[in-house]
């Protein structure tokens, strides 16, 4: 990029869409950053709802309301039975303590973070005109593709979700 | 919305996949772990959407039609997370089960496969 910063409008959507993104930003640092895998899972619901209103923002309707229904539905309810089933309380899971790896790992988002950030995201600060039409993510336009051009990926992935039924359920079954 | 820059989306993208990797290596808890799995599979589904919102590229990649280049970010995101649901119930029947045979699932306990 050359020189100054692209002069960027305040405008209410661009508040809304930074007052968003902010919370999900926090939630996803609560989730690793609780000791608790309860509160971690909770962080995580606040962050795929907030997820969700970004989706809405983008006008990708119906990938917003799937995201609700699927992640925040069913994925994190299942762990939350799971977190309950498994009584992770503090016995389990001795208490965190202060590491070496922490301190890594630390230093690899750091790193990982700033040199994507630092390479990908300048030229793209200017970028603000929307290319797609404003009705591309409605369910009609979605569904009209998926059920005609990716018919066979669709089914593709009905038969993992059926593989990844049965395979869960052995797994878990005490006796088989 | 319009006026919304695209590197605020991709920024939140970037930021949420990196603190999926964090937690993936400081965390023991593998429960937490799946968590900030499922964190980076999001980030990399916000960046789909926001690539398939703003459609830079001119030209459609790879020949496609402008129609079906349009949908494929959302086609992507949709399937990510159809295997990310199964990927999910396979992981934490995993998790089920070796807490039956161990009463432990912190993963730094779990080293019967070393050699």
């Amino acid at each position: 990029m050359n020189g100054a910063l692209p002069a960027i409008e305040i405008t209410p959507s661009l508040l809304m869409v930074v007052a968003l993104a902010g919370i999900a930003a926090l939630a996803a640092v609560g989730v690793i950053a609780f000791n608790n895998p309860i509160r971690s899972a909770l962080c995580l619901v606040v962050n795929f709802f907030m997820l969700a209103a970004l989706y809405f923002t983008l006008n990708a309707e119906m990938i917003g309301v799937t995201q609700v229904v699927v992640y925040t539905g069913a994925i994190m309810v299942l762990f939350l039975f799971v977190i309950m089933l498994l009584n992770l309380g503090a016995p389990i899971v001795k208490p965190e303590a202060k590491e070496p790896q922490t301190l890594v790992g630390l230093l690899l988002g750091v790193v990982l973070f700033g040199v994507v950030g630092s390479q990908l995201l300048p030229p793209l600060l200017s970028v603000v005109k929307v290319g797609a039409a404003d009705n591309y993510g409605s369910p009609e336009a979605l569904g009209r593709t998926l059920f005609t051009q990716y018919m066979f990926p669709f089914e593709a992935v009905s038969i993992l979700l059926l593989i990844g039924v049965v395979g869960s359920i052995m797994l878990a079954k005490r006796r088989i | 919305m319009n006026g919304v820059p695209i590197a605020l989306y991709l920024g939140l993208g970037l930021f949420m996949f990196t603190i999926g990797v964090v937690g993936v290596v400081i965390r023991r808890n593998p429960i937490v772990i799946f968590m900030c799995i499922e964190l980076m599979l999001n980030a990399v589904n916000l960046t789909f959407v926001t690539f398939a919102r703003y459609q830079m590229s001119p030209v459609p990649a790879g020949g496609m039609a402008r129609e079906s280049s349009m949908m494929a970010g959302q086609m992507m995101v949709t399937f990510v997370m159809a295997v990310a649901a199964a990927e999910v119930a396979v992981g934490l029947g995993i998790m089920m089960a070796i807490f039956r045979l161990r009463q432990n699932i912190d993963v730094d306990e779990l080293n019967i496969l070393r050699g």
